[in-house]
């Protein structure tokens, strides 16, 4: 049997948010390493704090986190907490997640959503 | 029409191309970037590379936000509001950029119209602030920020205008935590490079191939995983200084292609066809002998006297006569500030342990040890109970090095704990030493080992890794 693993992904509208620092929702899935195993739930956070937001995601024992702009010390310690950080992410958080699944996402990756027609975000 | 046609229009250039667009903006002094009405990329300029470490090419089409990455609000009701009311707005606020640094900026946008008189879209210019808002490191003549009344810190000061003036490459020596990153900055700073790109490389920090790939970038194709270009350090300091720290560590390979930079300010990029030049300052950093280095084969003597046009030697902080007393006073003060203290000064014997310590790490390791004690001191005056215990425990090697620094009759009162018995060496040795008997004891529990040496888990993971240890 796969191991679970919870996926956490910083988001603002249908993107990836671009600063961790200041997320105000964030949506977290769950895998069998393959496929979700469950619908994904969106949280809102009532006050952006990167501090809070990696107490949070060691509470939530989190084991991936993708996002945006991650400071050096925030992203030093969710390394040091062992989780898999994807930052610098930029674009549709729905294809961020597929990547992930698919196990094919990278830190940087400027998603082909991010080139969007639509009002920004 | 489109945004860059406007701009086009508007500058009587009809046969202005884009890439001419690009050129026109690498002209301006500060980074740049164009935003059209939907605040999407048009065109950044090299400076804006250089300071999110994302390329135009990569960066065309994708919302300015996702770029910049700054913290003008989720909506980015500053871009709106400049685009709604037609007046340019000037802000400050800051960006993250790849490299995870958050950088204070100056943001100054303009709408930009067509001849017709439309708006077609924005500038933003971006100002690197750092400098001017820390004021903890005031360094635009070195002296504001580099703190010393020692007759070699003076030399120094005196020598740092002199090195601003000029544009030949310079040499830092000294041990470490001496400050050989603050005045190669200071120098950067106060020359007239200062408005382009300061850019620092550590040539101990990455392996050979993934350095040249760093310095000096590569096309896509030269490897397996090159998917696209990378412009490379030496490109992203065009007109600016690139400051190579531990030069010292620097392949013998990569020393002949630095040396040829240095000679001709052009080189090929990893897989490149095409020379490409470049402007920049060289300023190398080392706390190792050189000499010893060419003597022993792992430095090109060539490339010594190269870097080795104008040099400053940094003193390390047990020959800056009077100047620990001085810096002690200045971080105590720092810290109290920062941690919203009012710690009035240290006991005596606090402060003659302090004045007689070695600081193998010189200032970086004296500012840490205060920064210690002003956490974990509750009272008004900093006690011997409140430093480091290391500091007590490095007394039997050091004194092997400095005696007449500890014949002083003082004695303290706290004697050192029998695990930490480091067996001489240089300073890296014993913290590498009491890292590992801490680890020991603690059966590799991190938490508990961090606690034992008095420092945050944070710490102890950034030692492990310096050490290598992870």
């Amino acid at each position: 049997m796969e191991k679970l693993s919870k996926i956490l992904i910083t988001i603002q509208g249908n993107f990836v948010a671009p600063r961790f620092d200041m997320v105000s929702e964030v949506l977290i899935a769950s895998t069998d390493g393959q496929k979700l195993i469950d619908k994904p739930r969106t949280i809102l956070i009532s006050r952006p704090s990167a501090d809070e937001l990696c107490s949070f995601i060691t509470k939530e024992d989190i084991s991936i986190v993708v996002c945006g702009g991650i400071e050096e010390r925030h992203h030093k310690y969710l390394s040091w907490t062992k989780k898999k950080i994807f930052d610098s992410v930029i674009g549709p958080y729905e294809e961020a997640l597929q990547l992930v699944l698919e196990n094919r996402l990278v830190s940087g990756t400027i998603l082909p959503g991010a080139v969007g027609d639509g009002a920004c975000p | 029409m489109n945004l860059e046609n406007g701009l086009v229009e508007s500058m009587k250039l009809s046969s202005l191309h884009q890439i001419a667009v690009s050129e026109l903006l690498n002209g301006f002094p500060h980074a740049i970037i164009i935003l059209d009405t939907g605040l999407r990329v048009v065109e950044m300029n090299c400076y804006l590379e250089a300071l999110t470490g994302y390329t135009s090419a990569q960066a065309r089409g994708v919302y300015g936000s996702f770029i910049l990455r700054c913290n003008l609000g989720p909506k980015n009701q500053h871009f709106h509001k400049a685009l709604e009311t037609g007046e340019p707005i000037s802000i400050e606020g800051n960006i993250i950029n790849r490299n995870h640094r958050k950088i204070p900026i100056q943001f100054t946008i303009s709408p930009l119209r067509s001849e017709s008189g439309n708006l077609v879209g924005l500038l933003v210019a971006l100002e690197d602030i750092s400098v001017l808002q820390n004021k903890s490191q005031r360094i635009y003549d070195g002296t504001d920020v580099i703190l010393g009344h020692s007759p070699k810190m003076q030399e120094v000061f005196g020598l740092m205008p002199v090195l601003a003036h000029t544009d030949a490459s310079v040499l830092l020596t000294g041990e470490t935590g001496t400050g050989k990153d603050i005045i190669a900055e200071a120098i950067h700073k106060a020359s007239k490079r200062a408005r382009h790109p300061f850019i620092k490389v550590n040539c101990g920090a990455l392996p050979e191939s993934l350095l040249e790939s760093e310095l000096f970038g590569y096309v896509r194709g030269a490897f397996t995983g090159a998917v696209k270009d990378k412009p490379g350090m030496f490109r992203l300091a065009h007109d600016g200084t690139i400051f190579l720290t531990e030069i010292g560590d620097l392949p013998m390979p990569l020393q002949v292609k630095i040396l040829s930079v240095l000679d001709d300010k052009e080189f090929y990029p990893v897989g490149g066809t095409q020379k490409i030049k470049v402007d920049v300052r060289v300023i190398a950093a080392t706390h190792r002998d050189l000499r010893e280095q060419i003597q022993n084969g792992k430095f090109r003597e060539d490339l010594f006297y190269r870097l080795n046009v104008l040099r400053i030697h940094l003193p390390p902080l047990r020959e800056r006569e009077g100047d620990i007393r001085l810096l002690l006073d200045h971080f105590l003060r720092e810290f109290n500030s920062k941690l919203n203290k009012s710690i009035k000064g240290f006991t005596t014997n606090a402060h003659n342990k302090l004045l007689s310590y070695p600081y193998p790490g010189n200032v970086r390791e004296l500012r840490n040890i205060i920064e210690y004690a002003a956490n974990i001191c509750q009272g008004k005056r900093v006690r011997s109970e409140h430093l480091p215990q290391y500091i007590f425990t490095h007394q039997v090697s050091s004194s092997m090095l400095q005696p007449k620094a500890y014949d002083n009759g003082q004695q303290e009162e706290i004697s050192p704990p029998e695990s930490f018995k480091p067996r001489g060496g240089n300073w890296n040795d014993i913290e590498k030493e009491m890292i590992l008997q801490a680890l020991t004891k603690t059966r590799g529990n991190r938490s508990q080992a961090a606690e034992i040496l008095g420092w945050g888990r944070t710490t102890l993971w950034r030692k492990l890794k310096m050490h290598g240890f992870t």
